[in-house]
């Protein structure tokens, strides 16, 4: 009996397998390519999370032209050349027909040559320095004029009148602070009053503007101390694109000086919901942030999107989620606004083909998501809406303005020439 | 002896069948359609990762210095090759201008004086050796006059490399910064996105491994392998003999930078990217992980564990992306109790198991 049991099995193992390769043809790949393991799992696990979600809600819909999403998820680990590596295994050997992944710069740069010789088609999801146009991208992420920019008009408007630059020494804060550079002194900012020094080349011309620090740096008590000595001279407002876990002794060195959100504001373009899992929010009370999507944005498609996103998280079986005090941010939010924007994009072109679904992308589509409507662009940006917002204790933002649909221009440097 | 050379025979026949296979088979297979390039161009990661722990475990394994710093030569050939590379773009990059792109991001419209040579193949291959072997000669010198080993050497050599990726990553060294090198399109005139040229950067790949194996092999036959290792088994011993050990640990720790340097030059054409955490401590851990799970104290155990942690990594962070650590870690946990030979052990382990099992009866 034992025997013709075991035959039974085998026979509809076998069965089982032919029927999941009938089924295979009913489905579509579609690759994520984050960090789940290393320095930048902390940011990007969230950015996973959400795809799943997403890729959920849409498959119980009935998927995507008639097929269901079928994910293929690996581990880039934080490790660049790896980045490149897994991406050529999705592009040549599963074949996705979307990718949606990376989150620094430099992953999107080791994938972007993978991506071009294969003529595949990757949606990146967060903040970046622009500067870049590819045609095997599309940037539903922040450009610098859909964040750090309208952050200095609002500044402006508040009547701040000295700027001081700080960053993390890699190319999207070097990039950002050049930009807002040129659009401070278009706006009429005079240079001895934009802070954190400048570096120039023979001919005088400026090729840095700001105050770096690498990547894990703590020590911030000389550069606090400058910034409250540039802070005395007028109503002045820092400007931080400091990266990661060295806003916790930039914070801490900043109250300890006596400077606060009322004294001297800071907006942070690298500070989301999610880092305030890893930070102190009570530490940043007040100080300013700005993005294109924020959680406690009031509107009723909002408030849907993230009682959906926590029951998923409560039901789901995916191992390793985290399900407790889980929040949303833009990065994410701009992650599930791809998802659907590429389901528009393949279902006007009628096929998964990844030159038709471009060219239905550039036709400019649109998607109500949670943080307002989005719009996508020819040069493969996203119009969307920009908030200002002020950090509570309970590391979320309180909505202190709104731009209404804020065209993502990624070619910025030289753009604003000064009065 | 007689029984020492046919072991020598067996291992000589087996690596000549398999550098045939490597050299000739792998890449017509490739050639016809039959292996995909992904995997050709995985496998030539590999065995640039192979030149890695070699470099480790010639310094480890048989020497008895702990480097840790075996990242660091690696990675600078790799920007020896990356800075080559980068000027073979030309105007091809996002920018349309004849300097690197990240030159016209940080403001740059010429190119730094030293970047200039770079254009040059002879050049950079010249730099590729001499840039590693000259810092290993001068750190060798420093550190084995004052007969620095042990624990201090390990911390020393990861303090060099940890103290270079630091600077790697300011952008004022021009080096790329955190972004380092990528984009490159072509090498020697050919276009590096052409399945012919990988393939025949991977040929070229396993016959330096092949003659990097040889090489040490016939090496570690003669009197120099033989003081070698007795500097790792007794260093004060040799020393009183009359042996002047820190020369010899010197050329050691040259040959091993110079090893790792070309593995590294190799790599980066094939990865397509190269950048300071490359040169992290953590890297070269990683490499010693190799030696040790593959078999350290010899040359083919490094090979076996470079290409067998590498293949487990590419696959299992595909398959299990959530646990693949966890598999990973768990290998190192089972090596290190009940391995501790590493793969290359194995069957000598079952041979002495078979040999056990067998004498029981009598016993």
């Amino acid at each position: 009996m034992l025997k013709v049991n075991q035959l039974m099995t085998a026979g509809a193992l076998a069965l089982g397998a032919l029927a999941s390769s009938v089924h295979a043809e009913d489905t579509v790949k579609v690759g994520v390519l984050h960090s789940l393991s290393g320095t930048m799992a902390i940011s990007e696990t969230s950015l996973r999370d959400v795809l799943l979600f997403t890729f959920d809600e849409i498959n119980a819909k009935g998927g995507v032209l008639g097929k269901k999403i079928e994910p293929v998820v690996v581990d880039g680990a934080s490790n660049w050349p790896l980045f490149a590596e897994k991406a050529k295994q999705l592009l040549e050997q599963d074949k996705v027909a979307v990718t949606f992944g990376c989150w620094t710069s430099v992953s999107r740069k080791s994938v972007l040559p993978v991506y071009e010789k294969n003529n595949g088609l990757l949606f990146y999801p967060v903040q970046y320095e622009g500067q870049e146009e590819s045609q095997n991208v599309f940037y539903t992420a922040e450009a610098v004029n859909q964040q750090a920019t309208p952050a200095i008009d609002y500044l402006l408007k508040q009547g701040y009148t000295k700027f001081y630059l700080i960053g993390t020494d890699y190319v999207y804060p070097q990039t950002t602070n050049l930009v807002l550079l040129e659009y401070l002194l278009s706006k009429g900012v005079a240079l001895e009053n934009i802070g954190g020094g400048f570096k120039k080349d023979d001919s005088g011309k400026i090729i840095s503007a700001g105050k770096y620090t690498p990547f894990g740096h703590t020590d911030y008590q000389q550069i606090v101390a400058e910034i409250k000595q540039f802070s005395a001279g007028g109503k002045t407002a820092v400007v931080s694109t400091l990266n990661g876990d060295t806003n916790v002794p930039f914070f801490k060195e900043y109250a300890a000086a006596g400077l606060t959100a009322d004294t001297a504001p800071v907006v942070s373009f690298s500070i989301s919901e999610d880092e305030f899992r890893g930070l102190p929010a009570k530490q940043l009370v007040g100080q300013l942030g700005c993005w294109t999507y924020f959680q406690s944005i009031k509107s009723p498609a909002n408030k849907a999107f993230v009682a959906r996103f926590k029951k998923w998280l409560k039901t789901t079986t995916v191992p390793g989620i985290v399900k407790e005090d889980r929040v949303t941010c833009s990065p994410m939010v701009l992650s599930y606004d791809g998802v659907y924007l590429w389901k528009a994009a393949v279902e006007k072109a009628g096929s998964f083909d990844v030159d038709k679904v471009r060219a239905a992308l550039k036709s400019g589509l649109s998607f109500d998501g949670p943080g307002g409507k989005v719009t996508t662009q020819p040069n493969m940006h996203l119009t969307k809406n920009v908030f200002i917002g002020e950090t509570t204790a309970k590391g979320q933002f309180k909505i202190l303005e709104e731009f209404k649909d804020v065209y993502g221009e990624p070619w910025l440097l030289g753009k604003f020439k000064a009065k | 002896m007689s029984s020492l050379s046919t072991r020598h025979k067996v291992e000589l026949i087996a690596a000549g069948f398999i550098s045939l296979f490597f050299i000739v088979i792998f890449p017509l297979l490739n050639a016809h359609g039959m292996v995909s390039d992904f995997t050709i161009n995985l496998w030539g990661k590999y065995l640039c990762y192979a030149l890695l722990a070699i470099s480790v475990d010639l310094l480890w394994g048989y020497t008895g210095l702990l480097s840790l710093g075996q990242a660091l030569f690696f990675s600078l050939g790799g920007y020896m090759m990356g800075m080559y590379l980068m000027r073979m773009i030309g105007d091809l990059g996002q920018y349309h201008k004849p300097i690197p792109d990240f030159l016209v991001f940080l403001g740059w419209t010429e190119l730094p004086k030293f970047w200039k040579p770079f254009s040059s193949f002879p050049f950079a291959f010249s730099l590729i050796l001499l840039l590693p072997g000259l810092l290993a000669l001068v750190f060798g010198f420093l550190a084995f006059r004052s007969r620095i080993k042990g624990v201090y050497f390990s911390i020393l050599t990861q303090a060099l490399t940890y103290g270079a990726s630091l600077m790697f990553f300011r952008n004022d060294m021009l080096m790329g910064g955190n972004n380092g090198f990528t984009d490159f399109k072509f090498i020697l005139g050919h276009d590096l996105r052409s399945a012919t040229t990988q393939r025949g950067l991977f040929i070229v790949t396993a016959i330096v491994l092949l003659l990097v194996y040889t090489s040490l092999r016939l090496l570690s036959h003669t009197k120099f392998g033989l003081v070698q290792r007795a500097i790792r088994d007794g260093e004060n011993r040799v020393l009183f003999s009359g042996y002047a050990t820190a020369h010899f640990k010197l050329f050691i720790f040259v040959i091993a930078a110079l090893i790792a340097s070309i593995g590294g030059a190799l790599y980066v054409p094939q990865v397509g990217i190269i950048n300071p955490s490359e040169m992290t401590p953590d890297k070269s851990l990683e490499a010693v992980v190799w030696c040790a799970v593959g078999g350290r104290g010899t040359l083919v155990g490094p090979i076996i564990g470079a290409i067998s942690i590498n293949s487990l990594k590419s696959w299992a962070s595909r398959a299990a992306p959530d646990y693949w650590l966890v598999i990973l870690g768990g290998l190192f946990v089972v090596v290190v109790l009940l391995l501790p030979g590493g793969i290359v052990s194995i069957p000598a382990r079952l041979k002495s198991l078979w040999q056990r099992v067998t004498r029981q009866p009598s016993a």
